[in-house]
């Protein structure tokens, strides 16, 4: 049977089933999402109020047997950066949507009566709406024990925490991975539109799912024999993100002098080897626990990982270098347990590690908190934040609010939303991302790091102005492109590196569906997805003033480079002309 | 040892693996960073080299040494 659109109404607790319209046909995950948040949403909405919206969709090829294809897009107008919002998460919500025929599901409205919580259940022929006043109040593992009580140990689960019910800009929406953790979709205060629909939890039946099918099954299994060699062959994806994890990225910024410290005074940190990936490989190897663990079923590339304490008792997973970053460098903790610490609390409470960890950095130019006081800052999640006490409410407000609150000019933002652990200064391409994405400061709207750091698709000098517009424009197409076939954001390198890598993952779209995708159709697809979110943000009443980065980095250097943002507006402006 | 440069040297992720973090080392004025790799031994079939920073900055392996520099070697890596 074909896929289906399943949209909730939460304004009179009703659902239809409808038809894919023609020209959502062709797209999925990004693409799709963007469409439908372009096409419904009026761009002037309040992002909590009535008529924003929440679109689920799986990507191209989610569901399939190709490797790394379980990414899930949640698009929405951000009340973050008041623009609109891609985020995608692995875990198994993508493959089950998919595999259940659930081209997207869309929520609107809110419920008139906002006193409780509401799960939704969504299986082939329906969607059951239920109030769960017992889930009110509860956190992330809560819900999922819940979930998995109720149905089985394999059922799709997304859910809020205490801080996404409460609106905070700072929670994300935490989904269900393979082994019962979880993955977020991360940035922009999704979590908060989710709660603005009193939208506690969503499932979805993995029980009666048929496999997907394939318009040449022949075709491809071939195109992704050839995709996997080349996710496996590749010395990152094939070696070093699999024994280290994306935490291995701390030295080499470091080195480079990008490495964000003390909220973006320096670029580089004395904690940095205390809280590298090396130091975390070996603490992983003394103390038990996994350097490989898959976000997904189907990843082979397997970046996660589980992190122990001293006594051999599990800390975390999933222990990422933003979070290391943000919390380590940024905040200033040099013990990477008490950091692995708070990721398990922030994932239990469904907050972000980008937005916290930075509003923590600009919290410690207050006198809220001294840097690199981690007790404190747990504390704080802990106690203050999941309550709503008002100084959690403070930092729940995400760091460009904070900022406002104290007066401070050093606020590491675009479009208010927090700078990620790559500083614009010294890494140049990196924040031309930053500053011209459409979901305001984010390192995966476009990955400059590679080539102007990691050697990844040639190298261009971080620290020169000189084809960093083209390098982030290009990089911007390709990652929307392939944030519409589920793939994770690891594909890109062998991507760039090995010519056979994007020809097998286009080949595997036109084996899924019977089609004949150029490799300009895919670019083309990117440019318009790009081109979308763009105009959808000139509607919302964004401007080219907010394509720009924070001021102080434009008079102030940057140790030990010494590098500046010197980058001008025209400079900047050029991005769109494409 | 007037002939003579000292380089300090760091390695990173698998090229730790039996040697060391970092140590500072000394060799023949003029010698380039293939030098360097060669006197170190690193296993570069299983683990090509991946970056090259002589402080903090991109070099090639035919990067002429100077004395007191810092050498960072990484095989390729990545993340995000
Ligand atoms: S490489 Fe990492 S992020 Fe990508 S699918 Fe695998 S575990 Fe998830």
């Amino acid at each position: 049977m074909a896929d289906k659109v399943y949209r909730v109404n939460m304004s009179n607790l009703s659902y239809k089933i409808e038809e894919v319209p023609a020209n959502w046909m062709g797209l999925g995950g990004r693409g799709l999402t963007s469409t439908v948040i372009a096409e419904e949403v009026d761009p002037e909405c309040h992002p909590l109020g009535p008529n924003n919206k929440m679109v689920f969709a799986p990507g191209l090829l989610s569901g399939t047997t190709a490797a790394n294809s379980g990414r899930n897009s949640l698009g929405t107008k951000s009340p973050l950066t008041g623009g609109i919002k891609e985020s995608n998460v692995g875990g198994t919500m993508a493959g089950i949507m998919a595999k259940l025929g659930v081209k997207a599901l869309i929520i609107e409205g809110i419920p008139e009566d906002d006193s409780t919580f509401y799960h939704l259940h969504v299986t082939k022929d329906k969607v059951l709406i239920e109030a769960v006043p017992e889930l009110v109040g509860k956190d992330n593992f809560f819900v999922l024990d819940a979930m998995e009580e109720k149905y089985n140990k394999k059922v799709a689960v997304m859910t809020i925490g205490r801080p996404g019910e409460m609106k905070m800009l700072i929670s994300n929406i935490s989904v269900r991975d393979p082994k019962g953790k979880l993955r977020s979709h991360g940035r922009g205060g999704v979590g908060a539109v989710m709660g603005s629909k009193k939208i506690k939890c969503i499932t979805v039946d993995a029980e009666n799912y048929k496999e997907v099918t394939y318009a040449d099954s022949v075709k491809f299994k071939e195109a992704s024999k050839v995709f996997t060699k080349a996710l496996q062959e590749n010395p990152i994806s094939g070696e070093g993100l699999p024994a280290f994890g994306t935490n291995v990225l701390v030295n080499i910024i470091n080195e480079a002098g990008g490495l964000p410290s003390h909220n973006f005074r320096t670029g580089n940190s004395e904690n940095a080897e205390a809280i590298c990936g090396e130091t975390m490989a070996e603490n992983i190897k003394e103390r038990g626990g996994s350097t490989t663990h898959g976000c997904h079923a189907g990843c082979v590339i397997q970046c996660s990982q589980t992190y122990n304490d001293e006594e051999g008792n599990y800390l975390t997973s999933g222990f990422e270098y933003e979070m290391i970053w943000a919390f380590g460098a940024n905040f200033g903790i040099s013990n990477l347990d008490q950091i692995a610490k708070i990721d398990a609390l922030m994932d239990d409470l469904g907050v972000d590690a980008i937005e916290t960890g930075v509003t923590f950095g600009v919290a410690a130019d207050t006198d809220l908190i001294d840097f690199g006081d981690g007790a404190e800052a747990y504390r704080i999640l802990k106690e203050e934040v999941a309550n709503g006490t008002p100084i959690g409410r403070i930092i729940g407000g995400a760091a460009g609010n904070l900022g406002k609150l104290y007066g401070l000019v050093r606020v590491p933002v675009v479009k208010n939303q927090s700078i990620p652990a790559y500083e614009p200064r010294a890494i140049k391409g990196q924040g031309i991302t930053y500053v011209t994405t459409p979901m305001g400061a984010d390192h995966t709207a476009g990955y400059a790091v590679a080539t102007n750091i990691l050697n990844s698709g040639g190298h261009i000098d971080p620290l020169q102005k000189e084809g960093q517009v083209a390098l982030s424009r290009n990089l911007q197409i390709a990652s929307a492109a392939v944030d519409s076939t589920g793939m994770c954001i690891f594909v890109a390198f062998p991507a760039l590196d090995d010519p056979k890598c994007l020809p097998a993952l286009i080949d595997m779209i036109n084996a899924r569906f019977g089609i004949n995708l150029s490799a300009d159709d895919v670019t083309n697809l990117g440019v318009n997805i790009l081109k979308t979110e763009h105009e959808f943000n000139l509607k919302a009443g964004l401007t080219s003033a907010d394509d720009r980065i924070p001021e102080f980095m434009k008079y102030e250097t940057l140790p030990p480079t010494n590098a500046i943002w010197d980058f001008t507006n025209e400079e900047i402006d050029e991005f769109w002309n494409f | 040892m007037p002939d003579m440069i000292s380089v300090t040297i760091k390695l990173f992720a698998q090229y730790r693996e039996g040697k060391f973090k970092i140590d500072k080392r000394f060799y023949a004025k003029d010698s380039t960073i293939s030098d360097v790799l060669e006197d170190i031994g690193l296993d570069l079939g299983k683990f090509p080299i991946g970056v090259l920073m002589v402080n903090g900055r991109h070099v090639e392996e035919d990067f002429v040494l100077q004395d007191e520099q810092m050498l960072a070697i990484f095989p390729k890596v990545g993340g995000g």
